[in-house]
């Protein structure tokens, strides 16, 4: 890790630097919450199919973490978040959002519950102040901890077979969204079941003083599976696939919208069953039973578009003339074989059935052409491989 | 244990909001319950024995702002409320005795012809505006991007009453409002003890020295509730501040309304997210259809809902509510009436002030951005005994008070400097009256601390929170929230943090009561 003062490193680096800078042949890079982060190793193409067809690693560590910890940490994150933390049992991951008052989304994250009153908050985005400012009243402690662990996800079909290999005693049998904890040459090393591709997959969390120790175990044990490093690029389109979306990508976060009308609900983003109202009051409540009363004005959806052009920031028609959204994640799915986005509708749009059209710009040689393609509203995830809830989870 | 009687509106302390508050209901036909925490009822409007056989008012002293309708609806004239006097002139003591006396716009002492003059005109100018202004310390602040057309009409009245001043006067309002009142007084006057009474004015009550800017706003705002409270001026009820809470709670009783004192809440009961119940210190629990609550919003949703019930922003702008008090009360029990050279008798039943130059405010409001009390604080005294001999034994007189600054967090605590403080307090008016220690014969200081624990007001504050332009008007108590209505469904304010303000003038209880009835007629169930 660096040793300069903070205000010469503008990028600060992650505990696996000292393996990624040297594999990062390319040397793209980008930031990730002050980090600098692979874009893509070598190339894009086999870093993806890497992560469909053997295993990879991608280094999460500058994922934003809290721990909450304190008698009162249930009761905190009931009322923080919007679905029911009572039902997480401990030993067990969820996915989870949370909004600000006016009921609008904050962020997305996943919820560690590591024990009866004590839980880990991965989130994409910066909240210390909001969640400091929740909890008076409560007995809790909100700590961040972003620095403290360092995380990579190994994922694909082979991710299990590569921890078996580093001798991982029953991993085969951690189920999805489950926490496992190893001792690696005396080092605690915790497994959850979790990963942002829809694939078969682990996050490993460890302590940033042995990271570089984890790597090379891994590296070592998946050197005969083709245990590829991917970056950031390779990791976007899985997650696509997945229907997976990403804040600041796919909506902005709702304390970084400079314009309210950009806050999204959590209806809005198509997380309707991440909103539990029976639970008691929990913030944004009562902006979301308005918003159930007298309806959301838009909806994300998944698009399955007619050809092959991927629709990067197409606009979205109704009847070729009626702009009625627009589209905040593309690819050409080549796993599902489909042309694929994330979408915003107008909500009247997105319960009307048939009659829309994407607008997709395509630059030929410095010439910008658009095209006109038929679209349809689709289930996410656009792909779901059954080894993704497999237990055991399957050997390759 | 749970009682059996469901009521219509349970208020939450009997200060003289919220038994203004239960008397409205009780007349409009709901079933009301009081629940004040202290034994006595009246709040910061109350009446303390403060040596055997001396009453003094506990905080407020001065009736110069209660609300006509208030007064009207509420009988309280039938209900016993007298004055001992009215229209009490302002005397600008001066420490060479050359003291100056303020009535309306006229002043008696020699001041430059100059000055009475710009005075008089600068009185007329206040008044106007301030009475352009008036009219919405009675009504319910409009939702800003409202829908109804009340909320529309109220704005659209707020523009045009402004514009009524007409042009120039209503550029004159812009320009001044966002002043302070030093740089506004030394540019109309230029003696030094006019100005500083004046000034003194502006701030009383507030997080202000004279130069802070926004300190002209809170004058007009006190001139605007003056101008309400009608023609009696500044005024002292017969028997003392704790008369005006007397006939408000009889007027409650005869409205049918029942009170309890003594019996403190300690918490609303929230039941499928509405206001359900209080539960009492002594552990029953009140059912109710409402819940009143005329404690300040710090107490109201911090202490008594919870942040459970609430939401994380809606939290952040109670506790960012400014409620740090700096005004201190001084009661003083004599055993005669205390000899002020320059000022006879009459003038010792006016209205004293200690505020020599607008610096000597100036300063003495310094010491509080930095935790310290004002060694030579700025004062505003009555002796409500030349008025009314009933307040004190066998020619004993009181002294009553205002004391500024003494900020709440004091630096070391209060414990430590209680004394300190009142001995500089009795010394700074002993400047003006010299033998007045040998009168004493009791003593009460009561720091914001001592407010805060003994009246139950978070800061110890004047008016439940500053009136500032960020907390005035539809921001007040918290932006969103200014109808008296709350995030919890079935959960009012009525009490002095929410608008418009503090003082004992009773028109939040008034326009509180209006909103909960207005919902009761629109069916909301509240
Ligand atoms: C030192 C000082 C001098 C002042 N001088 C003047 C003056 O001269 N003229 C003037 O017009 N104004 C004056 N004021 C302002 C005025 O006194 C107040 O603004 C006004 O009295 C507030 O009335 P209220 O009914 O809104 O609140 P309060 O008087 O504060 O009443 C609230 C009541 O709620 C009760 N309560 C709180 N919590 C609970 C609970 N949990 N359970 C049960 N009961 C509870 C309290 O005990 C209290 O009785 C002065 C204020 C101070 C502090």
């Amino acid at each position: 890790m660096t040793t300069k003062p903070l205000y010469q490193t503008p990028l600060l680096e992650t505990p696996f630097h000292a393996r990624t800078a040297p594999l990062n042949r390319v040397n793209e890079w980008s930031r990730w919450a002050g980090y600098a982060t692979v874009d893509c190793f070598t190339d894009l193409p086999g870093e993806y199919f890497a992560i469909r067809h053997a295993a990879t690693l991608f280094d999460v560590s500058p994922m934003v973490k809290y721990r909450i910890a304190g008698t009162d940490a249930e009761r905190y994150m009931n009322r923080l978040l919007t679905r029911d933390v009572r039902k997480l049992k401990q030993g067990r991951v969820a996915y989870a959002i949370w909004c600000n008052d006016d009921g609008k989304v904050l962020d997305d994250g996943t919820v560690f519950r590591l024990g009866a009153s004590e839980f880990l908050l991965n989130a994409q985005e910066r909240h210390l102040a909001w969640l400091q400012d929740s909890a008076p009243g409560y007995d809790v402690t909100v700590e961040d901890v972003s620095e403290s662990i360092a995380g990579l996800a190994l994922q694909g079909p082979l991710s299990c077979t590569v921890l078996k290999a580093m001798e991982l005693d029953g991993i085969a049998d951690l189920k999805p969204f489950g926490i496992a904890e190893f001792d690696v040459a005396g080092t605690p090393l915790t497994v959850s079941r979790t990963g942002f591709t829809g694939d078969l997959g682990y996050e490993l969390w460890i302590d940033p003083a042995r990271a570089l120790d984890l790597w090379d175990r891994l590296m070592e044990a998946g050197a005969l599976h083709r245990l590829t490093p991917i970056g950031s690029q390779a990791l976007n389109l899985a997650r696509i696939e997945a229907g997976f979306i990403q804040t600041n990508a796919d909506f902005v976060a709702a304390d970084h919208a400079v314009r309210p009308t950009r806050q999204r609900s959590p209806f809005e983003l198509g997380l309707d069953w991440l909103v539990d109202f029976d639970k008691g009051h929990f913030v944004g409540r009562r902006a979301l039973l308005r918003e159930r009363e007298t309806g959301s004005r838009y909806r994300l959806v998944g698009l399955d578009i007619e050809g092959r052009k991927p629709a990067h920031d197409a606009l979205i028609y109704h009847g070729k003339s009626r702009q009625v959204g627009m589209v905040t994640s593309a690819m050409w799915s080549p796993t599902a074989k489909r042309n694929i986005a994330l979408a915003t509708l107008d909500a009247a749009a997105a319960d009307k059935a048939g009659g829309l059209w994407a607008e997709i710009y395509v630059n030929k040689e410095m010439k910008w052409e658009k095209t006109a393609a038929r679209c349809r509203i689709v289930a996410r995830p656009f792909f779901d491989p059954p080894r993704r809830r497999a237990t055991p989870a399957p050997d390759y | 244990m749970t009682e059996d009687r469901k009521y219509g509106a349970i208020i939450i302390g009997g200060g003289h909001n919220g038994l203004v508050c239960a008397a409205f209901l009780a007349r409009a036909g709901q079933s009301v319950l009081v629940v004040e925490a202290a034994d006595q009822l009246g709040g910061a409007a109350r009446n303390a024995e403060i040596a055997p056989g001396y009453t003094a008012p506990a905080c407020a002293h001065i009736l110069h702002l209660l609300h006509p309708r208030v007064r009207s609806k509420l009988k309280l004239r039938r209900h016993g409320l007298k004055l001992a006097a009215r229209r009490l002139p302002t005397v600008a003591l001066d420490p060479d005795g050359n003291h100056l006396t303020l009535g309306g716009g006229r002043i008696a002492g020699t001041v430059p012809e100059e000055d009475a003059r710009s005075w008089r005109r600068l009185h007329k100018r206040l008044l106007r505006m301030a009475g352009a202004l008036h009219p919405f310390l009675g009504r319910i602040p409009p939702r800003l991007g409202g829908e109804s057309w009340q909320d529309r009409l109220t704005l659209a009245r707020l523009g045009l009453s402004l514009r009524m001043l007409g042009k120039a006067e209503m550029r004159d309002f812009l320009r001044i409002v966002n002043m302070n009142a030093a740089d506004l007084l030394d540019d109309e006057l230029s003696d030094d003890r006019l100005k500083g009474a004046l000034a003194f004015d502006a701030v009383l009550g507030t997080n202000f020295g004279p130069r802070s800017p926004g300190s002209v706003l809170t004058w007009l705002y006190r001139l605007a509730g003056e101008a309400k409270g009608g023609r009696s001026g500044l005024a002292l009820p017969a028997g003392g501040m704790g008369a005006v809470t007397d006939a408000l709670a009889a007027s409650a009783l005869d409205l049918g309304v029942d009170i309890r004192t003594g019996t403190p809440v300690r918490r609303i009961v929230v039941e499928d997210d509405r206001a359900a119940a209080v539960e009492l210190e002594s552990g029953n629990v009140l059912r109710t259809r409402a819940v009143v609550s005329s404690a300040d919003p710090k107490t109201t949703f911090l202490d008594l809902v919870g942040p459970e019930h609430l939401d994380t922003g809606f939290l952040r702008r109670v506790r960012s509510i400014r409620t740090n008090g700096l005004a201190a009360k001084l009661n003083l029990a004599l055993d005669e009436l205390p000899d002020f050279p320059g000022l006879d008798r009459a003038a010792l039943g006016g209205r004293l002030v200690i505020a020599p130059d607008i610096g000597y405010v100036e300063r003495a409001f310094d010491h509080s951005k930095y935790g310290e009390y004002s060694a030579e604080p700025a004062i505003e005294i009555t002796i409500p005994t030349v008025h009314d001999a009933s307040l004190a034994p066998g020619g004993g007189h009181v002294l009553s008070a205002v004391v500024q600054y003494a900020p709440r967090d004091l630096k070391g605590g209060w414990e430590a400097h209680r004394d300190a403080f009142a001995d500089h307090a009795v010394a700074a008016i002993a400047r003006y009256a010299p033998g007045l220690a040998g009168r004493i014969v009791g003593r009460q200081l009561l720091t914001p601390a001592d407010i805060e624990r003994d009246f139950r007001i978070a800061g110890g504050h004047w008016h439940h929170g500053d009136l500032a332009v960020d907390q005035m008007l539809m921001l007040r108590p918290v932006p969103g929230w200014a109808q008296y209505g709350t995030p919890v469904a079935g959960l009012y304010l009525c009490g002095a943090g929410a608008h418009p303000g503090g003082g004992v003038m009773g028109a939040a209880g008034m326009n509180a009561a209006q909103r909960i009835l207005a919902a009761r007629k629109a069916g909301n169930a509240a």
